[in-house]
């Protein structure tokens, strides 16, 4: 992402909507600046900001009238008024920061739609995590700190030390150069993201010992460790093997992704029904 | 994806907010068949009928959408409000589309209307432990499958900021900033904008349009009047 220096009239919204806090106004240009090494390509300035069209001369004379009167010009605080926000063509390997960082595109650097899999969430259908597995998702970046390959490294270094197999279909996944060592290719090491997951399935008697993996990883890497746990329910619905083992380590979850069982093989045909029309007052 | 799961906050702060959600199995090796747009859509329609808080296309976008304006008189013009129809009409390929409910009474209702349907889609519910519990007994289903959050492990309850990271967490791709929900939370504490305002402000950041307004209005309303 760039900032037109002929467009941007310093307001400073954009410093405080980029999640990684990386916009600056740089005191001697008198500019939005990205640092661009702090940058994840996330685009939640370009996407995010609404946009306007203000002209920046005749902004930048009022700004500079205005603060001799102690009077601040002030735009609507998620607006960028001159539309100063203008992409970058991204070559290999920062890329792979916009691919982890922007929920709208999808990987192209791993051919991987998001920062993860669909996990337990269509585990009706696909039966991913069965009965006495647990799929361990396991995120590093969030929430607002962002995360280097190197620190995903450690992660899935340590982990697959202990012998267990990674989700093939993950994005972080398929950027390793060996499942077997949880090497990840050397030339993105070094590029940060907003956040990304680690995907592991283990038999459930594992549990205790991958959490306590986790947690040994997470006081080397300098960033946040968020984990969460897929498993599946019984023939009532209750969940009884994982839940115990989890307030056995201290945990005591209060969100959950429940799936509901509603998935099937097939899906529902619909051409035979009447589309209903979307109403007026559809609308909040 | 987990951008639904790891929201902060104690179970009791979920009161007000349920995620359902549904998606197609997109792998090949799933062999599900069937035409989910048609499915989603139906979805999205009849979550519409339950008045949720927002309704969200991950491709897309929400019904509260930045603007562009073209015209520099744009710029003292009306902000855009929340548009359920622009997220049902611009459905144009199947992904996860989710509905937001900021209460129990709607939220159950869609979920035993949804099992009534029987699209075939998979569907999500994502809130506290004990919301999702009751709304699959209030529908007769049992739960097939459920991923915990284990939480932020180092994100103390008391920390001075914890407000922020409530409301910046509504976004799990991080598209929110905790600058920018602090920013809005200053805005509110000095009565330069109402909770709604501010609410419907950070939503417009969120790109699958999965954020509360109502959860984010009720924690900026417990800011403003200095409730930790």
């Amino acid at each position: 992402m760039k900032i037109n220096p002929k467009k941007c009239v310093a307001c400073g919204n954009c410093t405080y909507v980029c999640p990684m806090g990386a916009i600056y106004i740089d005191p001697v240009l008198q500019r939005a600046t990205i640092n661009r090494d702090e940058c994840v390509e996330c685009y939640a300035c370009y996407n995010g900001l609404s946009k306007e069209v203000l002209p920046p001369a005749t902004v930048r004379f009022v700004r500079r009238t205005l603060a001799n009167f102690r009077v601040r010009f002030e735009p609507e605080p998620d607006v960028c008024p001159t539309t100063a926000f203008e992409p970058d063509k991204l070559e290999w390997p920062r890329v792979v920061r916009r691919a982890f960082s922007d929920p709208r595109v999808p990987h192209e650097s791993t051919g991987v739609s998001g920062r993860g899999t669909e996990e337990v969430k269509t585990n009706d259908v696909t039966d991913r995590v069965s009965v006495g597995e647990v799929g361990f998702t396991i995120e590093l970046g969030r929430p607002g700190i962002g995360a280097r390959f190197r620190d995903f490294q450690e992660m899935s270094r340590a982990l697959a030390k202990a012998g267990v197999s990674f989700e093939k279909n993950n994005p972080i996944s398929t950027l390793m150069t060996n499942v077997e060592t949880g090497d990840i290719r050397e030339d993105i090491l070094n590029e940060k993201v907003m956040s990304a997951i680690i995907e592991i399935k283990v038999p459930v008697a594992r549990t205790e010992e991958i959490v306590r993996i986790i947690w040994e990883v997470e006081k080397r890497i300098p960033t946040q460790v968020v984990i969460g746990v897929g498993v599946r329910c019984d023939a009532d619905g209750e969940e009884t093997l994982v839940a115990p083992i989890l307030e056995k380590l201290g945990y005591n979850p209060q969100r959950a992704k429940t799936n509901i069982g509603l998935g099937r093989k097939v899906i529902r045909d619909l051409t035979a029904t009447a589309a209903t029309p979307v109403k007026e007052s559809v609308s909040a | 994806m987990t951008n639904t799961l790891h929201r902060y906050g104690k179970s009791e702060t979920f009161v007000d907010d349920y995620i359902v959600f549904s998606l197609p199995a997109k792998s090949k090796a799933a062999g599900q068949t069937g035409d989910a747009l048609a499915a989603q859509k139906r979805f999205m329609q009849i979550a519409a009928e339950y008045k949720p808080a927002s309704l969200g296309d991950a491709l897309h976008g929400g019904s509260l959408r930045p603007t562009r304006s073209k015209s520099i008189f744009g710029h003292w013009g009306k902000r855009n409000k929340p548009n359920f129809k622009k997220v049902l009409e611009g459905m144009s390929k199947a992904g996860t589309m989710a509905a937001v409910f900021d209460n129990r009474a709607n939220a159950e209702a869609f979920v035993k209307r949804i099992k009534e349907e029987d699209l075939g889609l998979s569907v999500n519910i994502s809130s506290s432990i004990e919301n999702a519990k009751n709304a699959c007994k209030n529908a007769g289903i049992p739960r097939h499958s459920i991923a915990y959050s284990l939480g932020f492990e180092d994100v103390g309850d008391n920390l001075p900021g914890k407000q922020a990271i409530m409301l910046s967490t509504m976004c799990g791709h991080g598209m929110l900033s905790i600058n920018f929900a602090q920013k809005m939370m200053s805005f509110v504490k000095e009565n330069r904008r109402t909770p709604k305002e501010a609410a419907e402000t950070m939503a417009r950041f969120c790109s699958c349009g999965i954020f509360n307004t109502t959860r984010a209005a009720r924690i900026l309303e417990d800011v403003r009047i200095g409730v930790k």
